[in-house]
């Protein structure tokens, strides 16, 4: 398989997109450290930027590499190779060149400014939203053969899991709010990796004191060891999930 | 060598084999025709798993290639249309067929030799034009020394001498015992290097027969008459 992976990073490495992605995460992170006054309040700003910015670079990357690839694929399918493995190599490929990008641009600078174990869930959550939505990126790609149809659905996905899924899970909290809900919106959490790893960060950090008896329950949850564990294989299962799905479909389609 | 049997394929409501059932010896050169969209291509293509049959079994040596990967190392394929990694120049793309093949020892270098390929290593492959394109194709198809080689419209878009270099090449394998399953339109090149000629029409089989029978029993000296006439009266 190294082979193959080896060929894809260097395709990846050359079209400069990464290179300035890693820069692009320095600065960020390197200009909110220097102006917020605490290490907290940056790595606040920071995991608000980097739960926006890197599902959606990682998704459209995800995609259009997926596409512009398609004549690698078509040239190695031929080869005695198993397509599984043509598929893996370019989903590794891309999802260790972008997390690459993240560990060098957040993860040095919170070293730097800020090193704890927040900021080692920080980094880690980006990590996973990274493989997660290659992942759904790829996802999106094998549905459809149309480029412009694959990078829709892309972006719809990275819409709904952004920006929607908060607004659907607002409407529900008011509309049951004469119910217990905190075991619900523990599930409607898990459900959205993003989320997921926005309270995992959130209540590393001391505002979470401020959220009211919900904020206590998934303090009391996240808080432990085996709370902490539970929310990473529920991130482990975001990735599987499509990374599997769309190697079936890749597996069974034509070329 | 390679049996096809009862092979079903189709694309959403567009039927493209039917019921295909034929097989091909090896030391042969089987031409395949057929009209435009008659199912030649994804023949190959599904020798090649490329496309996956709907129904059916093809077997190379008497084994099932479905679902299978290790048999393409006996197949040398060359597309209709190389669709290569644009930024790639053309060293690299051979370099990287084979380190990913490094397990085969004789390598043919032949058709990089005569085609002068290496003079234009650094050329990317974007930048190629299709005749140099197939050369490259070519070049790769031929290779690993398979014993399958499956040319798809092989000198469509070569000039001449490149073609003959290549029709050179073919009878030269061919009497190596190889199996060379071509794809063609063209009647006179056909009659040169063919031995068999199975022709496909909408997907099922038409006819599979020797050069030599087909002249025999349609009593005429030229192949395209021969075909046009055996056409002609199945209609």
């Amino acid at each position: 398989m190294n082979k193959i992976i080896k060929y894809v990073l260097y395709d990846i490495v050359r079209n400069k997109i990464i290179v300035a992605y890693t820069l692009f995460l320095l600065l960020l992170s390197i200009g909110l450290f220097n102006l917020g006054g605490s290490p907290e309040k940056g790595l606040l700003s920071l995991l608000n930027l980097v739960l926006l910015t890197v599902p959606l670079i990682s998704i459209v990357f995800g995609t259009t590499h997926f596409y512009n690839s398609y004549e690698f694929m078509e040239l190695l399918v031929s080869q005695p190779i198993k397509r599984s493995k043509i598929f893996m190599s370019e989903y590794w490929g891309v999802s260790l060149s972008l997390s690459g990008a993240f560990v060098i641009g957040v993860g040095i600078p919170v070293l730097l400014f800020a090193p704890s174990a927040t900021g080692l869930y920080l980094v880690l959550t980006g990590v996973f939203i990274t493989f997660i939505f290659v992942a759904l990126a790829f996802l999106a790609s094998v549905v459809t053969r149309d480029k412009a149809k694959g990078i829709g659905i892309a972006l719809l996905l990275w819409f709904y899991f952004a920006l929607i899924y908060d607004g659907l899970v607002l409407f529900i909290l008011y509309s049951f709010a004469d119910y217990p809900l905190e075991y619900a919106t523990l599930a409607l959490t898990a459900m959205n990796p993003v989320d997921l790893g926005r309270v995992m960060v959130l209540l590393n950090l001391d505002i979470s004191a401020m959220m009211g008896y919900t904020g206590a329950l998934y303090k009391s949850i996240f808080g432990s060891m085996w709370g902490i564990g539970i929310a990473l294989v529920v991130m482990v299962l975001w990735v599987l999930v499509p990374v599997l799905a769309s190697r079936r479909a890749f597996k069974r389609r034509d070329v | 060598m390679i049996a096809i049997e009862n092979l079903c394929k189709t694309y959403g409501k567009l039927t493209v084999l039917k019921d295909l059932t034929v097989r091909f010896g090896g030391g042969r050169v089987v031409s395949v025709i057929g009209p435009n969209g008659s199912g030649k291509t994804t023949m190959s293509k599904c020798i090649l798993g490329m496309v996956l049959p709907d129904s059916g079994d093809i077997k190379m040596d008497g084994e099932s290639v479905l679902k299978k990967y290790a048999y393409r190392s006996q197949i040398g394929y060359m597309p209709q249309i190389g669709k290569y990694p644009e930024n790639m120049k053309i060293r690299q793309v051979i370099d990287m067929i084979r380190d990913i093949r490094k397990d085969v020892k004789t390598i043919d270098e032949e058709l990089i030799g005569l085609y002068g390929l290496k003079a234009m290593y650094e050329k990317r492959m974007g930048s190629l034009s299709g005749g140099t394109k197939q050369k490259v194709s070519a070049a790769l198809a031929f290779m690993f020394d398979p014993q399958v080689l499956i040319l798809d419209e092989p000198t469509a878009g070569l000039d001449p001498i490149s073609a003959e270099i290549l029709k050179c090449k073919i009878l030269k394998e061919k009497k190596k015992g190889k199996l060379i399953l071509i794809t063609s339109h063209i009647m006179s090149e056909v009659e040169e290097v063919a031995d068999e000629v199975m022709c496909l029409v909408d997907g099922s089989l038409r006819f599979h027969e020797t050069i030599a029978s087909i002249k025999q029993h349609t009593n005429e000296e030229r192949l395209s008459r021969a075909i046009a006439k055996i056409m002609n009266e199945e209609d």
